[in-house]
């Protein structure tokens, strides 16, 4: 009953209400439940909701670029099909190449080109107009994509090098450093199969978290400075409001570009030889 | 009110703890998005990629063909021009050769000629000569024989007697002439 009414507060947005300064009412700031959404239908106990839907509309949207693009590929591009190429070749070259060499890469292409575009529309919806929402900023998406990539390293390195290679390569084994061997051997084990997912997940959920939250937050000021002399903060506030789009602009292809670009790290961890 | 029950609302939210329910739809987002281009879409453009990189190296190693050709043709000829420039030099001092040899048999013939005309001249000289010592003998023999004859009053008509002293009086003139000499 509580929970429902809180749902209830948060989905209430700024322009919504009459309330603004000056009038007695408190500043409506953004929080939590800014990012807990009411289900849009429930079928049969499963509640389907806003950033699902959004999931689902940007995972169609992709597809469908490429589709567009690439399905009937001409020697001679056209417009669409040079973008498409444009960006398939960035990813190509300039994360999986680059980190990965063409030959250990090629193979990977597919799976990083596709977490590229899927991380970046993701975060591409925090500024959509309606839609408005980054659906990295609910911590089951980047973790659902950090979980995979965490699989395809660890269970590459226990085939390219065995079980004692593994184990070697997770912890940084290196003779040369003699009676703290043990406590760096601790340390990076710790450090790569433990605190590595995490990172990868948060490092993206939490830069689209705290994005939101900013274009959010100065949105609701805008409309609620709206009175007497608050018209002037309000005016600023707008301003920022649009600055932070563009900021926010800037920092999803920023953090699709670093998740791919640690993605490749990984792997070619995984790939590399032990010392 | 509103602010306690947000309050009450987020100690329920815990925004890293991920609901089942969005694992699962972003799993399957993902996949989706993967499947096609994995499967699909990236073979495609790869396909094209590569045939355009065919065609434009194809082009690139036509170019380079003709330009081999150019050069090979450009070699060609001046290995042939060197070649008539060589071959012209050899002719023409093969007939500076030529002419010196003619020049020389020439001049061989030249010799040849003269040698034989000097030879024949020194021949007819030596008949004439001869011719002309025998007609004198004679001459001089019967001139003298008539001196003789008209000096002794004695015919010498005689033929025999004649030669025979013919005979005595030009050996006896050979012997002054080598006594002489």
């Amino acid at each position: 009953m509580q929970k429902e009414l809180a749902v209830s507060a948060d989905q209430m947005l700024a322009f919504e209400t009459d309330c603004h300064i000056f009038d007695g009412c408190g500043f409506p700031a953004p929080g939590l439940h800014s990012f807990v959404f009411e289900p849009l239908l429930t079928v049969g106990g499963f509640e389907f909701n806003k950033p699902m839907l959004l999931a689902l509309v940007g995972t169609l949207a992709i597809v469908w670029f490429f589709w567009a693009a690439f399905n009937k590929p001409q020697l001679v591009p056209g417009k669409l099909q040079m973008v498409g190429e444009a960006g398939y070749d960035f990813v190509r070259r300039g994360v999986v190449y680059e980190n990965l060499g063409k030959r250990e890469g090629e193979k990977y292409v597919p799976f990083v080109v596709a977490l590229f575009f899927f991380v970046w529309v993701m975060n591409l919806w925090s500024v959509i107009p309606l839609a408005q929402f980054p659906v990295t900023s609910i911590i089951a998406y980047p973790m659902v994509l950090a979980l995979i990539v965490y699989v395809t390293w660890v269970s590459l390195t226990f085939k390219r090098h065995g079980f004692v290679g593994a184990f070697k390569n997770f912890t940084g084994y290196d003779k040369s450093l003699g009676p703290v061997l043990p406590l760096a051997m601790l340390i990076e084990f710790f450090s790569n199969l433990l605190v590595r997912p995490f990172t990868h997940a948060v490092r993206l959920f939490a830069n689209m978290f705290a994005g939101h939250l900013l274009i959010v937050m100065f949105t609701i000021a805008s409309w609620y400075l709206l009175n007497g002399i608050g018209i002037a903060y309000a005016a600023v506030s707008f301003v920022m409001t649009i600055a932070m789009v563009a900021f926010e602009l800037f920092i999803q292809a920023i953090q699709a570009y670093v998740f791919v670009l640690l993605t490749c790290n990984y792997i070619q961890g995984a790939l590399a030889e032990n010392h | 009110m509103n602010a306690l029950v947000q309050l009450a609302a987020e100690e329920e939210q815990n925004p890293l703890i991920p609901p089942i329910p969005e694992l699962v739809i972003g799993l399957l987002a993902f996949a989706i998005v993967f499947f096609f281009l994995w499967k699909k879409l990236l073979p495609n453009i790869n396909k094209v990629l590569d045939e355009r990189r065919e065609a434009i190296e194809g082009g690139i190693e036509k170019a380079e063909a003709a330009q081999q050709e150019a050069n090979d043709v450009l070699q060609q000829y001046k290995d042939q021009l060197a070649e008539a420039r060589h071959e012209a030099a050899r002719l023409r001092s093969e007939a500076q050769e030529q002419g010196a040899t003619l020049i020389a048999e020439m001049r061989a013939e030249g010799q040849r000629q003269r040698d034989e005309i000097v030879a024949a001249g020194h021949t007819q000289i030596e008949a004439d000569r001869k011719q002309a010592a025998q007609a004198l003998r004679q001459d001089v023999g019967k001139l003298a024989t008539e001196l003789a004859g008209k000096l002794v009053g004695e015919s010498l008509e005689d033929h025999a007697r004649q030669s025979r002293t013919i005979d005595r009086f030009l050996d006896d003139l050979e012997e002054k002439a080598e006594a002489g000499r």
